[in-house]
């Protein structure tokens, strides 16, 4: 058993109604490694997403998810999230009348209690909602507002991770984190992830454009196409795919299509 | 997608109803059935004037020419008004002077409430009439009150000791021959509250009634009548439970409001009578008429009502805006769940000039359960310059049940402004995932989201009730889909 592996997919294929979206990825992340996964729309990076947190909109028809040797699959979604894995929405979700207080005391104390911690007392909140806020240089008013009600795209993302930084998960997923962003909050949502980031914190961060990946720099960056991962290598990569854009992938996924599936085999 | 939201709802386990014991006490009841004599026997029982003994064999005379209501959107179930108790009291010796009076069991049970009737347990700054079936088991803080002038009593005593202030206001705002409820109220009502704030008078507590029904097979028609006089305020509150049983039980109220010249009352209710169970057996039908007149220029009239219980809901708190200036408020959270129906809303009488009113409803239905909004806002002819907002928004949870709107606007004054919101939302699975993904079950995100739902009228409710009413929300969900 490899125990410094923090996530294993293997073979995992996923559809949505009835469509196969994922065809057999295979991923692994180390502790504390950042990989990237880049590729074109519709090529199942949101579905891998879904996937790894549970949302029952993708259906897993075969593979496994390992995480920290347990089988991921079989967890609720709440359970992932209170075993560690964060998921920074592409589109946060607006809970209109929920208080971002309420919402983040109610999440960190779940977290707790699932970890034998007593809760947090009010003012060891508030300090740690303070200090936080700092960090990832969230206006203060945000955080006296309904969960992300009102709150302009850059601010969602923001939000996010700044829930990021209150949870301090060990498997980080950015979703598009950068889309909707000008350079200036893109600066700061990426230094917030890096500041938040422990040794061992693992980062997927899944974009469609390099810019991301100039602020939080992968160990590996692997390119997503029609479902399977079919190239994989270091931070140059995202750097040719800015260049270049996605069709000589494609071009070249889709005429080694027969040496992948008799690889595989 | 559907089936999907059902699982996730499905998946909060099933809640309880706290308040579903019965207390083994001694009860005076008298034989089931309604008639004349039956009608006479109760007013005899409470001792009461010929004038009022008058007022309900008029009322009863009218109810039997009247037919039940058919227009709201219920199934009810035929009632059998032969069927039925209609006077049950806690035996106990007559007109409890101190508290050592009352029988230890009666203190027990509004104990175990929640509602300690020792006046040094209490929440400084509550007084509590409670009322279980069909009399007043104590009124507390009454001498405190009494010192500013203030008259906060069982309504038996208030006809025994200030009969002519019930003369003059009963029925002033609610009609006997309103309706078929209002009418069957005023021929058996048992007891309930009754409230005078004198002129100028600041009321320094909250004024609070709680209703309990603890015996079988008896309706409970309890009477409030609250007058707030010139430049007077009040906050008051009411409560109720029932035992869990089987049968359906019936609850039959009238509550009037007289606010004079420059008087604010705030009327704040929430009601958790027993709902039934799953299956939809059991449970109270609450037919129940309430209305408020701002009778003075610049008086005001606010109903907050956090709804959750009764198998049946038929209520509508309204206002007669008569004064001028003056201003009716009614904000609304209704919860069905299973297979609960409410049929609840408001009237908003626009008579005096420049006369303001707000609705704001918010509807919750889950399971099997159907919950419609019913509000009428009329502007008549004379009301230069009113105006009227109304906002009502129906929250669904899964996909059996419904929600209803129902507004009736009619306004006969070019001047008025008169403006509707409505809005239909599902409780967003997106939302429900999004709790979990950081860490919350699915039961405290339900919790989280209909709380934040309902923010807006639970804010309206004082203090110590907002956060009881927090709780009561999250348990009437529980189990909201099976």
């Amino acid at each position: 058993m490899q125990t410094d592996f923090l996530l294993q997919i293997k073979d995992l294929k996923a559809s949505i109604d009835n469509k196969e979206i994922l065809k057999g990825l295979n991923l692994e992340v180390k502790h504390g490694e950042i990989h990237a996964i880049m590729g074109p729309n519709g090529s199942g990076k949101s579905t891998l997403a879904n996937v790894l947190t549970g949302r029952e909109i993708a259906t897993v028809t075969a593979g496994t998810v390992t995480y920290e040797g347990k089988n991921l699959l079989e967890m609720s979604p709440e359970e992932r999230a209170r075993e560690g894995i964060f998921l920074s929405f592409q589109y946060p979700i607006e809970i209109p009348g929920v208080s971002m207080v309420n919402f983040m005391k109610t999440a960190i104390n779940e977290q707790r209690k699932y970890r034998g911690l007593e809760p947090l007392s009010a003012s060891d909140f508030l300090r740690l909602m303070r200090e936080k806020k700092e960090l990832v240089e969230i206006d203060s008013a945000l955080t006296n507002r309904s969960v992300n009600e009102g709150f302009s795209g850059g601010e969602k993302k923001k939000n996010e991770i700044f829930q990021m930084a209150m949870l301090e998960p060990r498997l980080a997923l950015l979703d598009e984190t950068d889309s909707g962003l000008d350079i200036d909050a893109l600066r700061i949502v990426a230094n917030g992830v890096n500041k938040i980031r422990r040794p061992d914190t693992s980062v997927i961060v899944i974009t469609h454009y390099q810019r991301l990946l100039d602020y939080i720099v992968p160990d590996y960056v692997h390119v997503l196409y029609d479902g399977r991962i079919v190239r994989s290598a270091g931070p140059e990569l995202a750097l040719e795919l800015e260049e270049r854009g996605y069709d000589w992938i494609r071009k070249d996924a889709d005429l080694s299509e027969e040496t992948w599936t008799t690889d595989r085999k | 997608m559907e089936n999907n939201q059902d699982k996730l709802l499905g998946e909060v386990t099933s809640g309880e109803y706290k308040y579903g014991f019965v207390t083994d006490i001694e009860t005076d009841v008298i034989p089931k059935g309604l008639s004349e004599d039956v009608v006479r026997l109760i007013s005899a029982k409470k001792e009461e004037p010929e004038w009022l003994l008058e007022f309900r064999l008029k009322a009863f005379r009218r109810w039997q020419t009247m037919k039940m209501p058919e227009w709201a959107h219920l199934n009810i179930p035929e009632i059998d008004y032969q069927d039925i108790i209609y006077y049950a009291a806690p035996k106990q010796k007559k007109g409890p002077d101190s508290l050592s009076d009352v029988d230890p069991e009666l203190l027990k049970t509004f104990d175990k409430l929640g509602i300690p009737l020792e006046e040094q347990k209490r929440l400084t700054g509550v007084a509590v009439d409670a009322v279980m079936d069909s009399v007043s088991v104590k009124t507390t803080f009454r001498e405190t009150l009494a010192e500013m002038g203030i008259i906060f009593c069982s309504f038996s005593e208030a006809v025994k000791e200030h009969p002519t202030l019930v003369q003059k206001y009963l029925a002033s705002v609610v009609p006997y021959s309103d309706n078929f409820f209002a009418a069957l109220n005023s021929a058996v009502f048992s007891d309930g509250s009754f409230c005078y704030i004198p002129k100028g008078v600041r009321c320094p507590m909250e004024l609070s009634t709680y209703f309990r029904i603890n015996a079988s097979n008896t309706g409970q028609f309890e009477r409030t009548l609250l007058i707030a006089d010139e430049e007077s305020y009040v906050s008051y509150l009411e409560g109720c439970t029932a035992p869990m049983r089987d049968e359906n039980q019936l609850h039959a109220a009238v509550v009037e409001i007289v606010a004079e010249r420059g008087a604010e009352v705030k009327y704040s209710t929430v009601q958790n009578w027993y709902p039934g169970d799953k299956e939809g057996k059991g449970g109270i039908f609450n037919f129940v008429t309430k209305r408020g007149i701002c009778k003075g220029d610049d008086s005001r009239i606010s109903w907050t009502q956090v709804e959750t219980g009764s198998a049946i809901t038929w209520k509508y708190p309204s206002c007669i805006l008569r004064g001028n200036n003056s201003v009716g408020e009614f904000y609304s959270v209704a919860v069905t769940n299973n297979r609960q129906q409410a049929d609840t809303g408001t009237k908003m009488i626009h008579i005096g000039s420049n006369t303001k009113s707000t609705i704001v409803s918010k509807g919750i239905s889950a399971g099997f359960s159907q919950n419609s909004y019913r509000g009428l806002v009329k502007v008549l002819g004379k009301a230069e310059g009113a105006r009227n907002f109304s906002q009502c928004d129906s929250l669904l949870l899964g996909d059996r049940c419904g929600a209803h709107t129902f507004p009736y606007i009619e306004v006969d004054n070019p001047s008025a402004i008169v403006e509707h919101e409505a809005t239909t939302s599902r409780i967003g699975e997106d939302q429900i995932f999004y709790c979990n993904q950081r860490g919350i079950s699915t039961e405290d995100a339900i919790g989280l989201i209909v709380n934040g739902y309902a923010r807006e009228v639970i804010n309206k409710l004082p203090m110590e009730f907002a956060v009881e009413a927090q709780k009561l929300l999250q348990i009437s969900l529980e189990g909201s889909v099976g």
